[in-house]
């Protein structure tokens, strides 16, 4: 290499030397590593909250429940503020991977109502904040429906062959059929899964497909009459296509719930929580229910909603309706009794 | 053949990302957690023997020969076609050929769920044309459909390499010595072929019989295949042990049927060279 190389290669590396060196220095915020699901917060009040506070975010979402509990569980990824379903956040706090809160630092926690605070998954309610709600219900199509959608009956009707989306998810189509027939979706006896095992491989030939995320495009562009959705879904379903209906069957159903936790690996505490009970401010919270269309448990939030809103029962259900709705709780091992069930019903 | 430094580096790469791994799959699927400690076991693989189990494997490998099979029926004429002398432009062909690769796997297999679906493409035109639409999306033709759609290129290719290096003097000299097309096809050309026709049918195997995208999208969820099978014990039920001993099962099978081709080939090539 000859000398202007040499000096060229050399101012190139000092170059480099001085951006690392002052790319180190320029953003000394506490940076704050929340995991949400995808697409389930108005992004803007992230800027609100870095501006508010000076702290900067990392923002990842997730897409299953089980995807986020391995990636947490497995130790590689260094997160602060999660929002696990209800059976996921049992699990963790079993497992002693959540922190307990400190709710001194979450003030806001009062405008939460006192019917979603002390549930089972956290009865003492010491380290989760409920963020959003909903229950697992029938979306229709009234073009395609024309009698009243009661019952989960209704999914096990010749009429609807090949019509029929069922979710892919093991505990959300055993629930189905448990309820059905008029068992809980946590029951741990085998007689009872049994006969929903039977019941929904007699159901196996009228369903068009078991499907996940894809339910919404195929619900709206009208390719079946009924199918199994989390309320939140059938709330933007319904606003995409006038021809959806949501219904409560009588049987009863799930009731979940999604909240915020701090995993024991949180090295920013602190500032997790004051993310937390921003999340809970009303105005706050009310920009997020208004984006996202899920319910949420917020007192103030629910004198701020579109009436229309507030009074349809997808996304606002009367609590005295909601009798016989169980939240689901972790099986533990008990779980592939669950798998080998599903296994049974889609490899028959 | 002696080793050098420049090895070093693969050696490392192999031993850290796939031995180990595998390593660890092997060591997964035979041990189980008690309240002791790990312990050994064959516990998981006497599970797997269970009838739903073996039928899902049945139908993994049924499935995925039956798309080999068609790989192949449509995919030799398509190499030859390529290799032969009838196109000018067989460079576009083949360029042509390989574009849709470029895109990404998934978005080619949603791109048929638009097509397959009740209000589709299809469906809409037998409409207008007055016929009855067909329930084509969700069924075990529209997974091997995926299948075929997508492996195709894997079939292809290799023949179509294979062909294009037959060296053309072979052909006159059979020819020379009376053969007809035919049997220049039958008793030169095949032969010749037979190394690309099974790299083809290993290429297109392998991820047929372990695909779990294209069953659960074509197929939407019906069709439990061996891959679906194993994603589920990782990701939902969270059984490693099961899993690990799924996987290890599947790679017995591959590697039988890589076994079982390559005897096959080697007894062929001792024929045609005869």
């Amino acid at each position: 290499m000859n000398k202007k190389g040499r000096l060229f290669l050399g101012v190139i590396m000092l170059m480099l030397v001085v951006l690392v060196l002052s790319s180190c220095g320029q953003d000394k915020r506490v940076v704050l590593n929340v995991y949400n699901w995808g697409d389930y917060i108005d992004e803007s009040v992230i800027d609100t909250f870095e501006k508010k506070y000076n702290i900067r975010v990392n923002y990842d979402t997730f897409s299953t429940n089980e995807d986020m509990y391995v990636k947490i569980k497995s130790g590689g990824a260094n997160y602060d503020v999660l929002f696990p379903s209800d059976y996921t956040i049992e699990r963790m706090i079993k497992e002693d991977m959540l922190a307990k809160l400190d709710f001194n630092n979450i003030p806001n926690y009062k405008y939460i109502e006192e019917r979603f605070k002390n549930l089972d998954y956290d009865p003492q309610n010491e380290y989760s904040v409920p963020y959003m709600w909903g229950t697992v219900g029938i979306l229709y199509n009234k073009t395609m429906v024309d009698e009243p959608v009661t019952s989960w009956r209704i999914l096990w009707d010749q009429k609807y062959n090949k019509q029929i989306l069922m979710l892919d998810s093991q505990r959300d189509s055993i629930g189905v059929a448990l309820k059905m027939l008029g068992y809980d979706m946590n029951t741990r006896n085998l007689e009872e899964l049994e006969a929903a095992k039977e019941a929904l491989i007699q159901q196996k030939p009228l369903v068009l497909a078991y499907v996940g995320d894809d339910v919404k495009d195929k619900m709206i562009a009208g390719e079946a009459a009924l199918a199994v959705v989390w309320s939140g879904d059938a709330v933007n379903m319904k606003q995409e296509s006038s021809d959806l209906e949501y219904a409560l069957p009588r049987e009863g159903s799930n009731l979940w719930f999604d909240a915020m936790v701090v995993p024991k690996t949180s090295k920013h505490k602190a500032e997790a929580e004051k993310f937390i009970n921003f999340m809970c401010e009303p105005e706050i919270a009310f920009k997020n229910a208004d984006y996202i269309d899920y319910s949420s448990p917020h007192r103030e939030v629910k004198k701020m909603l579109d009436p229309a809103l507030l009074n349809d029962p997808a996304a606002y259900p009367k609590e005295e309706d909601l009798v016989n709705y169980d939240i689901f709780k972790d099986l533990g091992d008990y779980l592939k009794v669950y798998d080998r069930i599903w296994t049974e019903v889609k490899a028959h | 053949m002696k080793r050098n430094w420049l090895s070093y580096p693969y050696l490392l790469w192999m031993l850290l990302f796939i031995f180990l791994p595998l390593l660890l799959v092997l060591f997964y699927s035979i041990t189980v957690r008690t309240e002791e400690g790990i312990s050994f076991t064959m516990e998981h693989f006497r599970r797997f023997l269970e009838p739903i189990y073996l039928r899902v494997l049945f139908r993994s490998v049924k499935l995925a020969l039956i798309s080999t099979l068609l790989c192949l029926l449509l995919g030799y004429p398509m190499a030859m076609i390529l290799a032969g002398n009838h196109f000018k432009q067989k460079n576009i062909m083949v360029f042509l050929f390989v574009v849709p690769m470029w895109m990404n796997f998934l978005l080619r297999t949603y791109a048929w769920m638009t097509l397959l679906e009740k209000t589709g493409l299809i469906n809409t035109f037998l409409s207008w044309l007055g016929l009855s639409p067909l329930n084509l999306l969700y069924t075990e033709e529209a997974v091997i459909l995926g299948m075929v759609y997508n492996f195709l290129p894997f079939m292809v290719l290799p023949i179509y390499s294979v062909l294009s290096k037959i060296d053309k003097n072979l052909i006159e000299a059979a020819e020379d010595l009376g053969a007809d097309g035919f049997t220049v096809f039958r008793k030169v050309i095949i032969p010749l072929s037979l190394p690309g026709v099974i790299s083809g049918i290993t290429m297109v195997f392998m991820p047929a019989v372990t695909t779990f995208v294209i069953s659960r999208l074509l197929g939407g969820g019906q069709f439990t295949l061996i891959g679906n099978l194993i994603e589920q014990q990782f990701l939902l039920v969270g059984d490693w042990s099961f899993g690990s001993a799924i996987s290890m099962v599947m790679m017995a099978v591959i590697l039988l049927s890589i076994g079982v081709m390559s005897k096959y080939e080697k007894e062929n090539e001792g024929g045609g060279l005869l």
